[in-house]
């Protein structure tokens, strides 16, 4: 197991850490869907190599899903979207820069205690998948978390359930996993995109969260 | 016998999903209320029909057993008298326009596929098949509360979307663990999600691993009930859904995702050298309840303050789950029972309530038991039940989990009853104004559906006063299975 192949499954797995880092600091929509797409196509090739290692070849179906839906298909748009809705503008981080990157840290370090610890007896590949995975989906949180705009919001959303989708492909022969990664995608596809900013623009000429806020039945 | 029982299970998936189909295509909206009507009927006939017949053996994938029968029953039993209200409720919505005939199409057929998915996480055997029903039941109930299309209602809505799918997602990662520390023990493949394979061999799971799986999904579906502090979707969800919503909201899918968790419970306790799951369900129960109790002094909003109501009384079902042994489950499984029936029945006065006046905001409710004596009684009936008063049921369960902590753990009993009390105090200051006060608002003469709320508030009373020995029998024995 230790070896090349060992190494190429870390190395992508830790390269998807990387790239959610690199959301934490995007402050443009058009560079946050970019580096999204960016966060796919490192799932893509994650899972197609878990896919060859483990011999599992329904993994190739998640795989191609991630490559073609989420790192294509949403990404072109998400870009019609905020182009039709005219708002390339900044988007206002609720926290800086600097404390969301520490945050983030924070979380990986802490992924990482929690689920090395916890797994000595795992197979090794699939700890350390698991760490790296919740490491993903922290960070994930925290995107959404510190953004106010509802299209990185669930940009934040679709990173997390990467996360998800990596750390079911690293626990070996788990059933089901095409058949979540294809809900998600729909999910994703359906309620999202289709209803949601549909028609939050529709109504409020806005896909600012905040613009939601004013109301709340109780304070005013 | 068990091939009919076999048909019984795959009725109460079925009929929801051919109903489904049926209610998208008919146009004509009577014909569709009446055949939504039909169709919760006939599942709550195949669900009464798991009690009398043979269950069938536990599959790879689907499972009867004592514990899910007692939620599948009351789930069909709510889902029909719900489909009941909901036909007078959205007879007014379409006259008064807040609805179109074609939201209509979409909301019946919805009302159908959530009645499946909740079923589906009650039988099923799988734990990853569990997981996807529980989010398909949400997804429905996510379009649906944004039904109106009200900047609250998309709001309210949005909100539930993002909190529930963060929540869904903690919950994946944690089956996800689960099959992680089963699979060196019970090998690769569909096995290591089978419920009953997982509870067999629990025992030899890691139990670090098991731990850190529980905390992921006590905080995932512990979303979905509501607990907090992760419950901040539900009272904008109730408050904004149309409210046949809010009554199956508050009386079944927060049940659902009870079930859940109760699942994972046994899981854990199955396992010797995991932590013991109940001090973290009495700290989240006993949270929720207390939080929930001091909000509802400030509630203006009538559907809101019901939906405080319900994340307290979750705080107490999960309270008295956490704190465990014979007494406790069974006043917690008592306590889920009469709570569902009776913030069902109250949403159904609330609706028809705020139908009539014209509004929701408690300040502009008055003196119904004057001008609309069917409706005022039946709440001031739910809220008196609901406050915990005797001799209503939820008195008698509340009682039941108040004496069993005092026996155990008389420490917890002090914030437990603190926050009972000021519930209690809560709920009926506002009830006073609401139903004897001077009548406020339009006097217009109810067309209201009074058989489904005064049904479950007669049962509520009833099981206040007499609880049949073959029902304490059942009850007692399901609640020997939670440990």
């Amino acid at each position: 197991m230790h070896g090349l192949t060992f190494d190429i499954a870390h190395l992508l797995a830790g390269g998807l850490v990387l790239v959610s880092f690199m959301m934490l600091y995007q402050d443009r929509l058009f560079a946050l869907i970019n580096v999204f797409a960016l966060h796919a196509v490192v799932l893509a090739l994650s899972v197609a190599w878990q896919a060859y290692i483990q011999d599992a070849h329904h993994l190739y179906v998640t795989a191609a899903i991630a490559l073609v839906f989420k790192a294509i298909v949403i990404p072109v748009g998400l870009h019609r979207i905020i182009q039709r809705l005219g708002i390339h503008r900044d988007i206002e981080t609720a926290v800086g820069i600097g404390p969301t990157m520490l945050a983030g840290i924070g979380l990986v370090t802490l992924s990482m205690v929690l689920m090395l610890r916890v797994t000595p007896e795992a197979d090794p590949l699939a700890r350390e998948d698991l760490a790296f995975a919740l490491s993903i989906i922290l960070l994930g949180l925290l995107v959404m978390v510190t953004r106010r705009n509802a299209v990185s919001q669930v940009v934040g959303f679709m990173s997390l359930e990467n996360g998800l989708v990596l750390a079911a492909t690293g626990a070996k022969g788990m059933p089901l996993v095409v058949e979540i990664s294809v809900a998600f995608s729909i999910l994703i596809a359906f309620i999202v995109i289709g209803v949601f900013l549909f028609r939050i623009r529709e109504r409020f000429d806005s896909v600012d969260i905040g613009a939601l806020d004013d109301y709340r039945g109780e304070r005013r | 016998m068990t091939a009919f029982s076999f048909d019984a299970v795959a009725a109460i998936l079925l009929i929801p999903v051919g109903a489904a189909a049926l209610l998208a295509a008919f146009p004509n909206y009577r014909v569709t209320a009446r055949l939504n009507v039909a169709a919760s009927f006939l599942t709550l006939l195949a669900a009464l029909s798991l009690l009398v017949t043979d269950r069938p053996q536990p599959g790879q994938y689907l499972l009867v057993d004592d514990l899910n029968i007692v939620f599948i029953v009351l789930n069909t039993f709510v889902g029909f008298t719900t489909s009941v209200f909901s036909a007078s409720y959205i007879a007014h919505e379409l006259e008064t326009g807040r609805l179109t005939v074609s939201n209509l199409r979409f909301y019946h057929a919805m009302f159908q596929i959530m009645m499946f998915g909740m079923n589906l996480a009650f039988v099923s055997n799988n734990i990853g098949l569990m997981w996807v029903a529980v989010e398909l039941a949400t997804l429905t109930t996510v379009l649906m509360v944004g039904l109106y299309r009200t900047h609250e209602a998309l709001e309210a809505a949005w909100k539930y979307f993002i909190l529930g799918s963060v929540g869904i997602a903690l919950a994946l990662f944690g089956t996800i663990l689960v099959y992680m520390a089963a699979q060196p023990v019970v090998g690769e493949g569909t096995n290591a999600m089978v419920w009953t394979v997982l509870i067999v061999h629990a025992a030899r799971f890691d139990p670090a691993l098991l731990n850190v799986a529980f905390v992921f999904l006590l905080l995932g579906y512990g979303t979905k009930v509501g607990l907090a502090p992760l419950h901040a979707w539900l009272p904008d969800a109730h408050a904004e859904g149309p409210t046949p919503i809010s009554a199956v909201l508050s009386g079944l899918l927060l049940n659902v995702a009870l079930y859940a968790v109760l699942r994972f419970k046994l899981l854990l306790a199955a396992s010797p050298d995991a932590i013991a799951p109940g001090p973290l369900m009495i700290t989240m129960g006993l949270t929720s309840l207390i939080f929930a109790a001091f909000m509802l002094y400030r509630r203006r909003d009538i559907k809101r303050l019901f939906a405080y109501s319900s994340i307290e009384h979750m705080g107490i079902i999960v309270f008295a789950f956490g704190m465990g042994g014979p007494l406790a489950n069974f006043a917690g499984l008592l306590h889920m029972v009469m709570h569902s029936l009776t913030k069902s029945a109250i949403f159904f006065a609330v609706g028809h309530i705020s139908q009539v006046k014209g509004t929701q905001k408690i300040a502009d409710i008055s003196g119904l038991t004057e001008t609309h004596p069917g409706l005022g009684w039946a709440l001031v009936m739910g809220v008196v039940a609901i406050a915990g008063l005797p001799p209503l049921g939820i008195f008698m369960s509340e009682f039941l989990v108040v004496s069993s902590t005092f026996a155990r753990q008389p420490l917890l009993a002090i914030p437990l009853v603190f926050g009972l009390l000021l519930a209690f105090g809560a709920l009926l200051l506002r009830l006073t104004g609401v139903a004897f006060g001077e009548p406020r608002g339009s006097t217009a003469p109810a067309e209201a559906s009074y058989v489904p709320m005064y049904s479950h508030l007669a049962l509520v009373f009833a099981a206040g006063i007499y609880l049949p020995p073959p029902l304490v029998t059942w009850f007692q024995h399901v609640a020997r299975i939670l440990g």
